[in-house]
């Protein structure tokens, strides 16, 4: 079983996801890359279910798809409302919650 | 299963008789479940609809009707096969040397779920079981109890089955016009269906804990129709009354029904309870207790003295419901009650050969003292309650004397006919400008004569006139109280017999009085009365003819025989009343007297007689008089005494509100007004200045010197930290995400050196 292999897959899934929502202005594509950081885990966790014999990886990968499914609903509702105020999705200049 | 003919020494093989489970019988629970789905559904669609939810309700109160006919025909042919097949097998059924009583006794030790076994009694009187038909499911567990739902088939609920569909239906059509341009109109179709399901849901309980649920249902659609026209404080103060006063007695029931489920031995099963108590197996002391618990839950729900003062008020409903919920129905609950744990007050109250008791005392008191209440009333339909709570006190009247066919065929009866005196008052009131003031009726039977025939059948039937069925039911109850020669019966109940010929006068002295004032003499109201239309007449008609047909179904022997109708004699009694031996205790039944009879509908036609020559008499005098206090009752100090006496209602509702409330709402406050000001309001002071005191000293010392200084260094410290820590508060997510990213790879970092 090549576990290790999955599991850099995932890491540089990971890291790409990570850059993705640190770099990228485009609140799309940060919800792109939020879904990239889940499904790196995802892929550790059926890795790591196949490798140990456990289903209950898999099924966790299950319920984190459902999850990430309403949080994109979610995310995208939030973008579609920024955008009906300000024109834009620029995640950069929606910055009007600070201290 | 149990078999009798080894155990008692016979040999034989007796194919038993039993009544089989059917469709209808394990799908009766269909009938509640309709209704209840009936309430949901016009409670959801019903405003949409074209009749705003009125045609669901018909609809499904016509389909459980239908069922309901369909499960009592098939229980009379059932029953019929079980009693005639016996009578062909009566060579090979056992016979008891020394009567039933032995029969019963080893029966009852042999811990039968349902026995179906043929008994003899004294040779020739032959005591068939008719089994109940159980369905069973378990609903909750909790440790080793378990909570079931189910049906309850037997006589007496096949019976009340019959009766609530049909008088349901009947007062769903008759709704349609009454309530026709209310604003709640589909609220109110939802409730009726609901009542119908939890009273179905009651009457088939399998279970106490059943029984109570269904039994709080109904109240609470009691309290909600009661209330329907709440904007009006009246109504929605009656609502409350009769919910409250409910209350009171379901203390009694919970109390009782906790007690019979220890005393049983942990079961809420009713059969079980029952088949306990007739053997013998519970305390009769705890069984005493029980009933008289049972009892005050009786008082309240069917409105014996001294908790029926919510059963009058409950009139501010609207008509229909009262006819259906607060005559033929709900009230009966209490005595439907009392049917299904008979073995537990029969044995609790030793209602077998007694001369008096608590259920028949009450049920005689309430029977009298309702009754004279409602000479006094001028509002039509608080007269029929008056009435209602009378009958509903003749029903345990008999019960109470171990007349238990009466009783619960007086029940069958009067819900015909009383359902018929209230929708006959209520369609008065429809043509009469929404008024039940008999002061401002008279002279009605020419303009409606619809409703003055079905008004006049109902109250020759209440009156206990022959041939209508009240006259069957209640000579039955009162040969069964045993006094009058010759009818045997279970005891000699002397003051409950005398209580209700008392009361079988009265009754017609008052229905004589609301006849006249109602349709006789010449109109005294202000407005233009006319007949209803058909579906306010058509339920009249109907409910008239069946008051004055189903007194036919429990003909006394001697009657049929007379006619030649063997067969048809004491129909309902083998439809009705359990004959399962194990489950039901050995009632003697009364023989029926002509002379009782005859003495008796002599006294009720006397008192109606009197009380028209009072009214003719009056008339005589002044034509729109409606009695004669000017001149009679206020010349004679104890006349005049006893009528404010009635009119006050025994000052009842002033025992309640102002005595018992009042009086404990004063004192109660006063003492917690003297606990405040003295014991709580000196601690307070006293301990407010020991503060002041002390706080003096520890603000002088301590928190300006100590604390005053640590706090504004915090402050400041605080204050500094935030100034440095605002800059992260950009609002920049991104700014946000790289600290959380970095936060997390530390932490991941540290959680690596560490595990």
């Amino acid at each position: 079983m090549l576990l290790n292999e999955f599991l850099l897959l995932a890491a540089v899934l990971f890291a790409i996801g990570v850059y993705g929502v640190l770099s990228r202005r485009n609140g799309v594509l940060v919800l792109m890359s939020i879904e990239l950081i889940l499904n790196s885990v995802n892929i550790n966790l059926v890795a790591f279910g196949t490798y140990n014999g456990d289903v209950a990886g898999q099924v966790f990968a299950l319920f984190i798809i459902a999850v990430a499914a309403a949080e994109v609903g979610v995310g995208l509702a939030i973008v579609l409302l920024i955008y009906r105020n300000r024109r834009s999705i620029d995640v950069a200049e929606a910055d009007l919650l600070k201290g | 299963m149990f078999n009798s003919t080894s155990l008692l020494g016979v040999s034989a093989e007796i194919a038993d008789p039993v009544i089989k489970s059917n469709v209808l019988y394990d799908w009766v629970f269909l009938v509640p479940a309709t209704m209840a789905v009936s309430f949901l559904l016009i409670l959801f669609f019903g405003k949409r609809m074209k009749y705003q939810g009125a045609e669901i309700g018909i609809t499904a109160i016509s389909l459980c009707f239908l069922f309901a006919i369909a499960t009592s025909f098939s229980w009379i042919i059932d029953t019929q096969q079980v009693l005639n097949g016996d009578k062909g097998e009566k060579a090979a059924a056992v016979v008891v040397d020394d009567g039933g009583d032995k029969a019963l006794t080893v029966l009852g030790a042999g811990e039968t779920a349902a026995p179906l076994l043929p008994i003899v009694e004294e040779g020739e009187k032959a005591r068939v079981t008719v089994n109940p038909v159980v369905q069973e499911r378990v609903w909750l567990e909790n440790g080793e109890v378990e909570f079931s739902v189910g049906t309850l088939v037997d006589g007496q609920s096949v019976m009340l089955l019959f009766v609530v569909t049909f008088i349901s239906l009947l007062v769903h059509v008759f709704s349609t016009d009454y309530v026709a341009g209310d604003s709640r109109y589909t609220h109110y179709f939802a409730f009726l269906s609901l009542f119908t399901a939890s009273m179905l849901f009651m009457v088939f309980s399998t279970n106490t804990l059943q029984l109570i649920v269904g039994w709080e249902l109904v109240g609470v659609c009691s309290f909600a129709l009661i209330g329907h026209w709440w904007e009006h404080k009246p109504n929605s103060d009656a609502a409350l009354k009769a919910f409250l006063t409910n209350r009171v007695g379901d203390i009694g029931l919970l109390v009782g029904m906790i007690i019979l489920f220890f005393g049983a031995g942990g079961t809420f099963d009713i059969l079980e309870i029952n088949s306990k108590a007739v053997a013998g197996e519970i305390d009769h002391n705890l069984l005493l207790i029980a009933s008289c618990c049972l009892m005050a839950a009786v008082a309240s729900k069917s409105g014996q003295f001294i908790l029926h003062t919510w059963l009058p008020d409950a009139m501010a409903g609207p008509t229909p419901v009262s006819a259906l919920i607060h005559a033929a129905t709900m009230v009966v609950a209490g005595v439907y009650m009392i049917g299904r744990l008979y073995p537990v007050f029969w044995d609790g109250l030793t209602i077998s050969g007694s001369t008096i008791n608590l259920m028949a005392l009450m049920g005689g008191i309430t029977c009298v003292f309702g009754g004279a209440l409602a000479f006094v009333q001028n509002d039509v339909k608080k007269v029929l309650a008056y009435s209602t709570v009378s009958q509903l006190g003749y029903m345990v009247l008999a019960l109470g004397v171990g007349a238990f066919t009466a009783g619960f065929f007086h029940l069958f009866t009067h819900a015909f006919f009383k359902a018929c005196l209230f929708l006959g008052a209520g369609s008065l009131s429809h043509a009469n400008h929404h008024s039940f003031d008999m002061r401002e009726m008279g002279g009605l039977r020419k303009i409606m004569p619809k409703t003055f025939a079905t008004f006049t059948i109902g109250s020759l039937a209440l009156a206990g006139a022959f041939p209508f069925a009240g006259f069957w039911s209640k000579d039955e109850i009162l040969a069964g109280a045993g006094v009058w020669p010759g009818t045997g019966g279970n005891g000699t109940y002397y003051i409950p017999f005398w209580f209700g010929m008392l009361t079988a006068a009265m009754t017609a002295g008052y229905m004589a009085r609301v006849m006249w004032l109602v349709f006789f003499g010449e109109y005294r109201g202000n407005h233009h009365p006319h007949e209803n239309g058909n579906r306010i007449t058509v339920p009249l008609i109907i409910l008239a003819g069946m008051a004055t047909v189903v007194g036919f179904l429990n003909l006394p022997k001697p009657f049929a025989e007379f006619f030649g109708l063997k067969d048809a004699a004491l129909a309902f009694e083998h439809w009705v009343e359990p004959a399962s031996v194990a489950h039901f205790p050995a009632i003697d039944h009364a023989s029926p007297s002509l002379s009782l009879a005859i003495v008796a509908t002599l006294l009720a036609g006397g008192a109606a007689a009197a009380v028209w020559m009072y009214y003719r008499r009056l008339y005589a005098i002044d034509p729109r008089a409606t009695s004669y206090t000017d001149h009679w009752i206020d010349n004679n100090r104890l006349l005049k005494a006893g009528h404010t006496f009635l009119v006050e209602k025994y000052y009842l509702d002033h025992l309640y509100t102002h005595i018992i409330a009042g009086g404990t709402k004063g004192p109660l406050a006063k003492a917690a007004y003297w606990f405040n000001q003295n014991v709580l309001d000196g601690t307070v002071n006293t301990a407010g200045k020991s503060a002041a005191a002390s706080g003096r000293f520890i603000y002088r010392f301590i928190d300006q010197g100590a604390i005053d200084g640590a706090v504004n260094a915090s402050g400041l410290s605080a204050s500094g930290t935030g100034q440095v820590l605002r800059g992260i508060q950009s609002g920049k997510i991104r700014q946000y995400a790289t600290l959380m990213f970095g936060a997390a790879a530390v932490l991941a970092g540290v959680f690596i050196v560490v595990v």
